[in-house]
């Protein structure tokens, strides 16, 4: 097979394109597809500086190498989930990718935050585990944005995750996810910022083989508690039929995007309010990642493991010797109506 | 050849020069869901990997996000 740009060598074919390019033209298309979507989407401008949710995954750090090379000011932010040598090794590659290229790398422990690490919010608030997860990455990515100065969170969601995403929201005809379901969240309130996904229109297949042909170390190995995780199920059906049909992933999320997304935001918008507790933003009273905490600090309590709780650090690999701090085990909140 | 599933952790191996896109079918592998590596080089599904080749089948899918 030959590139379609320069005839050479092809590395990897893209069969919804028709088409298959060598590894310095597939960089470039990568790189490019990149950069139109963030302009094409106005996600952010060449001044703001943007927060790249890291996990060690081929996905954020091949967003992130391709921001860094396009010259955006970054800086990374690994959330360290807790669990076991998954995350040691996930947070090993991130320092390690920042390092190598002098970038600004900020760790933030959810242990710290909650009161413990994933594997035990799950025992402590019977939350499914990637619901726990997810609601507490949401929260810490947001308020570590607003304290740090940045107006934008760019994460790296890829075209397999948004059409198993919308997938899954069909199938329940869940209209308050599918008004949800876009590249841009924008910042509704003073205390959200913006959420982007610049990798939504390349599939899972090309961040892997743009992170492998730049030589990022990414951690291959999946979360232990993502195997048997529904969002694998809908992309394998998804890929049964991008096999049969070359462009069905990509059809159905940008036509949803282009055609149905409007109909699902009619409704009356969300009104936020600051979470008594931590003055984040809620629906409610108290946001939800305040109760999740609350339970953590009651299963400990019953447990008679929980000790003081002082103020939370924030590591940072920034070279520029930054550091800061989060506020206490009580500071968290909902955002974007998780 | 030797060929790496690294999603199952385990090697097979593999008698014979074939196309990279009827190895993935022997193995019911869809091409949307790996990279296959030889070396320090991707393969397009058309390449003919051999006998003395050693043959990762990377997986791509991740999941779990909410």
């Amino acid at each position: 097979m030959k590139c379609r740009k320069c005839g050479g060598r092809a590395v990897l074919e893209l069969r919804r394109h028709n088409t298959a390019f060598c590894a310095d033209d597939f960089q470039a298309f990568f790189r490019h597809h990149t950069l139109e979507t963030i302009r094409r989407w106005q996600m952010f401008t060449r001044e703001e500086p943007v927060l790249v949710a890291v996990s060690g995954g081929k996905d954020s750090l091949a967003l992130w190498d391709v921001l860094l090379e396009a010259g955006y000011t970054t800086a990374g932010l690994y959330l360290d989930l807790g669990i076991f040598d998954y995350s040691r090794e996930s947070k090993a590659r991130c320092q390690a990718f920042a390092a190598e290229r002098g970038a600004r790398l900020i760790v933030v422990a959810v242990a710290e935050t909650v009161g413990a690490g994933i594997p035990l919010v799950e025992q402590a608030t019977r939350r499914p585990t990637c619901s726990a997860c997810g609601l507490s990455k949401r929260y810490l990515m947001n308020r570590t944005a607003l304290e740090q100065g940045f107006t934008v969170v760019a994460t790296g969601h890829n075209l397999d995750d948004e059409a198993a995403t919308l997938f899954g929201s069909t199938l329940r005809w869940d209209e308050a996810s599918l008004a949800r379901q876009t590249p841009v969240l924008e910042a509704t309130h003073p205390k959200l910022v913006r959420r982007v996904k610049p990798l939504f229109r390349l599939s899972e297949r090309e961040t892997a083989a743009y992170a492998f042909l730049r030589g990022i170390d990414y951690i291959v190995e999946e979360c232990p508690f993502a195997r048997g995780a529904t969002s694998i199920t809908h992309k394998d059906v998804l890929n049964r039929l991008e096999d049969a049909s070359p462009g069905s992933k990509a059809s159905f999320l940008l036509t949803y995007l282009d055609r149905a997304r409007p109909r699902f935001q009619a409704g009356d918008p969300v009104e936020l309010r600051e979470c008594a507790r931590c003055g984040q933003t809620t629906t409610g009273e108290v946001c939800a990642f305040c109760k999740l905490a609350d339970q953590v600090r009651r299963h400990r309590e019953a447990a008679g493991a929980l000790s003081p709780a002082g103020p939370v650090a924030v590591e940072t690999d920034d070279p520029a010797g930054s550091r800061g701090l989060v506020s206490d085990l009580d500071a968290a909140s909902e955002i974007h109506a998780s | 050849m030797k060929v790496i599933l690294r999603n199952q952790g385990k090697e097979v191996q593999v008698a014979g020069r074939r196309r990279v896109k009827d190895l993935l079918t022997e193995l019911g592998v869809l091409p949307e869901t790996v990279l296959v590596i030889r070396g320090r080089e991707l393969l397009t599904i058309d390449e003919v990997v051999r006998d003395e080749d050693v043959v990762e089948l990377r997986p791509v899918i991740s999941g779990g996000r909410s």
